[in-house]
């Protein structure tokens, strides 16, 4: 690790004023960030520790919740309004990363954590373009099955690891952000990039721009909501497709429906096509299998992860199928 | 000391002055408490899980100056003065090790596991996540105990310890 300097905030505008030393960058549980200090993949020479932010949750005027950008995985998943009336919320997170590491982990250090694709990491040995913009990239020709299919370019076709993004994508969920230029909200499934050309920008954030928190709008009365990950291992393993769906059906029709996958794309992937397609239709397996098919549609494969196609499509079907059938 | 010492087993002591010091290399190589061990180095293994206000981490992701202020307890803080930790006997007893390697860190990792069950903090398997008691049933305590790798295969006799001490207690 090259040297550096750290510095704990008190407060988001003394973050901000930290952050705006030359190669700053903020530290929340440091369960990504270290590795990739260690690993010489992330070089900056002053750390900001905002762990020390508002960690707290509060229910909004409009029955969603504010939760600060400090809040850890576990406290999130364990708070009592997420359990009970965001049930994907908190499904996500525990189905991601260890007890131990859900508890280090921060909520905005979990929307901005990097991808896990060997090759980023590889510094010594492969190509990236992520990590040295226009060196090329390893993974598309080498090992790519647990890489994107939706999404992609011909410079990057890591995903983003994020579980609990792929529930804040589905439950159209607002982030905060706090910069020198003041503050200002953006949607979760605005605020990361697909590569496009440009791998190494991941996200719409200006330099030194803050994320303070996160908004959940509420739920519909009648909504239902699920999380479900494939992953290689029954736990403690990132997904090789996951489903966060929120589902509200009244007379055997699709009232509304939001969907977001995870484990395909650079970027936590809302499904609009399958959404589109399901919005006023009948609740039926059928519908449910066609929508899936027409949001896989775009689908590319690579030379390994072509079973990611058909494992979205029938995660898709299954989770609106268990949504649609509860009572 | 408080605002500028971190406690560790009881007592306080100074951060290392360079921030790029993890919270293990810190507690094996300025301590010399070498009973938190270094694995995987990546936070994939659990071998160096330490207790941070009671709470399991893994110290290797842990950089050591972020814990000024807080409590740590590792496998060297966890014993009484009249022998060891019940879930340390009941180890032995299980023959829940065979290297030891990843021990302390099963051990402390089993013990902030016991706490997140106490306060009715559900897991990935849990069936109802609106439930307030947790039953610490074999998948529960499988699912939980994920974090924590054993080579030598020893993961029947760690959940027969981890069980017989704690899962009774909470059902």
């Amino acid at each position: 690790m090259n040297p550096l300097t750290y510095a704990r905030a008190r407060d988001a505008a003394e973050a901000v004023r930290f952050a705006g030393a030359r190669d700053a960058t903020y530290l929340g549980g440091g369960t990504n960030l270290v590795d990739l200090l260690r690993e010489g993949v992330e070089r900056p020479a002053a750390l900001v520790d905002v762990t020390g932010l508002p960690a707290t949750i509060t229910k909004r005027r409009n029955g969603g919740l504010l939760i600060g950008a400090a809040v850890r995985n576990t406290a999130l998943a364990e708070d009592r309004d997420v359990r009970t009336r965001y049930p994907v919320l908190a499904r996500a997170i525990l189905a991601g990363a260890s007890a131990q590491i859900r508890n280090m982990a921060t909520v905005g250090g979990n929307i901005l954590q990097r991808t896990r694709c060997a090759y980023f990491y590889d510094i010594d040995g492969s190509r990236c373009n992520k990590r040295t913009p226009g060196q090329g990239c390893d993974a598309i020709g080498g090992f790519n099955r647990t890489h994107a299919i939706l999404g992609a370019s011909s410079a990057c076709v890591a995903t983003h690891p994020s579980d609990m993004c792929a529930a804040l994508a589905a439950l159209d969920a607002v982030v905060h952000l706090e910069g020198a230029a003041g503050a200002r909200t953006l949607p979760l499934t605005e605020l990361h990039r697909l590569p496009g050309d440009h791998p190494e920008v991941e996200t719409l954030l200006e330099p030194g721009e803050l994320i303070t928190a996160v908004e959940l709008p509420p739920l519909a009365s009648g909504a239902r909501s699920a999380y479900r990950k494939v992953r290689d291992r029954a736990s403690y393993a990132f997904a090789l497709v996951s489903v966060a769906a929120v589902l509200e059906v009244k007379n055997g029709r699709v009232k509304d429906v939001r969907l977001a996958l995870g484990g395909v794309a650079h970027k936590p992937w809302r499904a609009r096509e399958a959404e589109n397609a399901l919005r006023g239709g009948p609740a039926t397996a059928r519908a449910f299998r066609a929508a899936a098919e027409a949001e896989l549609d775009a689908a590319t494969a690579l030379h390994d992860n072509g079973f990611k196609i058909e494992l979205a499509n029938r995660t898709i079907t299954a989770v609106l199928a268990e949504l649609a059938g509860r009572k | 000391m408080k605002n500028v010492a971190i406690r560790i087993n009881g007592s306080a002591v100074a951060p290392p002055a360079d921030p790029r010091v993890s919270l293990l290399d810190f507690l094996r190589e300025t301590l010399h408490l070498h009973g938190t061990k270094k694995g995987c180095n990546q936070g994939a293994c659990g071998a160096c899980t330490v207790l941070v206000d009671g709470e399991r981490i893994v110290s290797c992701l842990a950089l050591a100056v972020q814990y000024v202020g807080r409590d740590i307890v590792t496998i060297e803080g966890l014993a009484g003065q009249d022998g060891p930790h019940r879930l340390q006997q009941a180890f032995i007893e299980h023959d829940g090790f065979q290297c030891g390697y990843c021990t302390p860190g099963q051990i402390c990792s089993a013990v902030g596991m016991a706490a997140e069950a106490r306060r009715g903090l559900p897991s990935h398997v849990t069936d109802d996540l609106s439930a307030r008691r947790i039953a610490l049933t074999r998948d529960e305590l499988r699912e939980r105990m994920s974090g924590n790798l054993c080579r030598c295969g020893a993961h029947n006799g760690i959940i027969a310890a981890i069980a017989e001490t704690y899962a009774r207690a909470a059902e």
